[in-house]
């Protein structure tokens, strides 16, 4: 396992590295001169150079690139060219918001996808079974959009028993009041795909040779279903879940931004709105190594609870 | 006995599963839409404000209420010190305009399926942002697709240091969250338009065709007909895309349908946010920005119309794509 570990681990140079290069690619090459942007319509040649100098734009390309390696490095990306807040104090106050709203949001929208994909998986082909799925399609095919809007009007505009948005100051207050609709939205979008997915993870075991010899010898049919198919099932379950995590961090922000959570999400819709791009390049390299982090995390994982399992 | 191609069998599957037909249908019909509008035959007048501000849909009549507070508004008489005031022309045209009653033509109470703020239909700004939402779908899939497939056939029949470097793309593409990847280059690019949000999915999306089509590939090229190929002298290009593609086309085309759903949802969403189409075109994005705030004002039809129009469309293509899979593939089933 160790050695499997570090030699994941090796592999990580090449993939950030060209990580960093599709970055830097993408904002200094095809983005263009920043400056023209910042200056606004009103500027004279003189400020426009002047702020070329202070970005550091005014270097040659391996130099701004030798730039960018270096702050990554020290994990310090300089200021936001719209707030001038620090990039890492963006990150450190925000990941709090971030994580209240998506921890709650995937633990129940996990426990509820697998509930109900037990139930129609255990009644496969029935007239639920199907009903559920076509229920699931369609569901699906609603944009996130329309459930944010319908859900923000109905329960908390109308009915009132939801602030429409906003964000305290204490934790409970937060979980509670604030980001509770949100979460509801969030487990209303994500059931669909979670119970279609699961219910073919759970399809999957439930042919298996292991559960016909379970019911050969007499055992009861809930046992088969909750001890046996489910611990199985579980490991693709857990891992699909668990790399999920990093794409949510940066994928909520229409969630953020329709409720007014102060998250990553909501950073990345304003930094892209305002051109923002030290915080936007800092976000998708942050992003890209914790999803390759959690990869690895997952493999191992997977390994810890399926012997079965051949890490190469 | 007659021979049957694999073609053929799959369409005699594929009629045989009713819902797949008729989904079928729903697909092509929408096809047809965004022909007939492309072409100019349908919705071509969509920007005309035929209707009053917010015109209901005609089988609820038209809105009694609206019409007296206005009048009410114009009534109220106005103190000016004696001074006239410079702006009553210009304030008195705007008045005009965003009442849509004084208008050069008469405007119309209610219409089909409601207005929306300027009075336009929205039924025939569904029918228009079909023809956009549809468009970015087919033609972000279809680029994506050839470059997935073209990519995934030379890393799987090359190997090598060309395995090497693409699956490194892959990673690299992968690891960055598919819509994060997808703002990050709206921001840089920071330009709208269908051929520019079509251009930005397409570029970005490819990684997952290029990877099954890969493991494909692999698989086929130690098979036997194309060992043979290779002793007949076929060139490897030749082998590539005459001999496997063929065999591999069915998850090509399953793929590709599916990318046009997935395409057409991010579509909305960037749309949605202001980094889609541009503002002199409406897509189903732009209807459902605008239905946010006329919700409040319990203005539905709007969000109505777009909703119902992408769910339909979304659905009738995912229950396509699931028939097509079952029927070009039924060992799947």
């Amino acid at each position: 396992m160790i050695p499997y570990t570090l030699r994941r681990l090796w592999q990580f140079v090449p993939t950030l590295a060209g990580v960093v290069l599709l970055v830097f690619f993408l904002f200094n090459w095809v983005g263009g001169d920043p400056a023209y942007l910042l200056a606004g319509k009103i500027s004279n040649p003189e400020q426009i150079e002047n702020i070329r100098r202070q970005l550091g734009v005014d270097e040659s390309y391996p130099t701004q690139l030798g730039i960018f390696v270096k702050q990554i490095a020290t994990a310090d990306f300089g200021a936001s060219w719209a707030t001038n807040e620090r990039v890492s104090d963006i990150f450190r106050t925000r990941l709090g918001p971030s994580l209240t709203v998506l921890v709650p949001l995937l633990l129940i929208s996990t426990l509820l996808g697998m509930a109900a994909a037990m139930l129609v998986a255990y009644l496969r082909g029935s007239l639920t079974d199907r009903a559920v799925m076509i229920a699931c399609t369609v569901g699906q095919s609603i944009s996130i959009l329309v459930y944010i809007l319908i859900f923000q009007y109905l329960l908390a505009y109308r009915l009132g028993w939801f602030p429409v948005q906003g964000w305290g100051t204490t934790f409970g207050e937060n979980l509670l009041r604030y980001s509770a609709l949100a979460i509801i939205v969030g487990v209303a979008v994500s059931l669909a795909p979670d119970i279609r997915l699961y219910r073919t993870f759970l399809l999957d075991e439930i042919g298996q040779d292991y559960v016909r010899t379970a019911r050969a010898k007499g055992m009861s049919e809930g046992r088969v279903m909750w001890v046996h198919v489910l611990r199985n099932a579980a490991i693709p379950i857990v891992t699909n879940v668990l790399l999920q995590l990093p794409g949510l961090l940066a994928g909520a922000f229409l969630i953020e931004r329709f409720f007014g959570i102060p998250g990553i999400g909501r950073e990345v819709i304003l930094a892209v709105e305002r051109s923002d791009f030290p915080v936007i390049k800092a976000v998708s390299v942050y992003v890209a190594i914790a999803t390759m982090v959690v990869n690895l995390v997952a493999d191992l994982l997977y390994r810890a609870i399926d012997p079965r399992v051949q890490l190469k | 006995m007659r021979e049957q191609g694999v073609w053929s069998l799959a369409w005699s599957r594929l009629r045989r599963d009713r819902v797949g037909f008729v989904s079928l249908f729903v697909v092509l019909a929408y096809i047809a839409v965004m022909l007939a509008a492309a072409a100019g035959w349908l919705a071509h007048d969509w920007t005309e404000q035929r209707g009053v501000s917010y015109a209901p849909p005609a089988f609820m009549g038209p809105d009694l209420s609206a019409a007296a507070g206005l009048q009410r508004e114009q009534r109220g008489p106005v103190e000016d010190y004696g001074i006239p005031d410079p702006l009553a022309p210009d304030l008195a045209e705007i008045a005009k305009g965003l009442s849509g009653v004084g208008g050069n033509e008469a405007r119309s109470p209610t219409l089909a399926f409601g207005g929306d703020k300027w009075g336009r239909d929205v039924l025939k700004k569904t029918l228009k942002g079909a023809e956009v939402s549809l468009f970015v779908g087919l033609a972000a899939a279809a680029l994506a697709t050839l470059l997935g497939t073209v990519l995934g056939a030379l890393a799987g029949f090359r190997g090598g240091w060309v395995d090497d470097f693409f699956n490194w793309l892959y990673s690299v593409f992968t690891s960055i969250p598919y819509l994060l990847l997808v703002l990050a280059v709206a921001a840089v690019v920071n330009q709208k338009g269908v051929l520019t949000v079509s251009l930005i999915l397409g570029l970005t999306g490819w990684t997952g065709i290029f990877r099954l089509v890969r493991a494909e590939y692999l698989k086929h090229k130690v098979r036997e007909y194309v060992l043979a190929a290779d002793v007949i002298g076929a060139s490897p290009a030749r082998r590539m895309f005459v001999h496997i593609l063929p065999n591999v086309s069915h998850v090509v085309l399953v793929q590709l349908s599916l990318h046009v759903v997935l395409f057409i949802k991010s579509e909305v969403i960037l749309t949605f946010l202001g980094f889609g189409v541009g503002v002199e075109t409406v897509s189903w994005g732009s209807m459902l920005a605008e239905a946010g705030s006329e919700l409040l004002l319990g203005k539905w039809w709007q969000i109505t119309a777009a909703t119902a129009a992408m769910a339909l469309l979304v659905t009738a293509f995912s229950l396509f794509t699931d028939a097509m899979r079952d029927a070009l593939d039924p060992r799947l089933k």
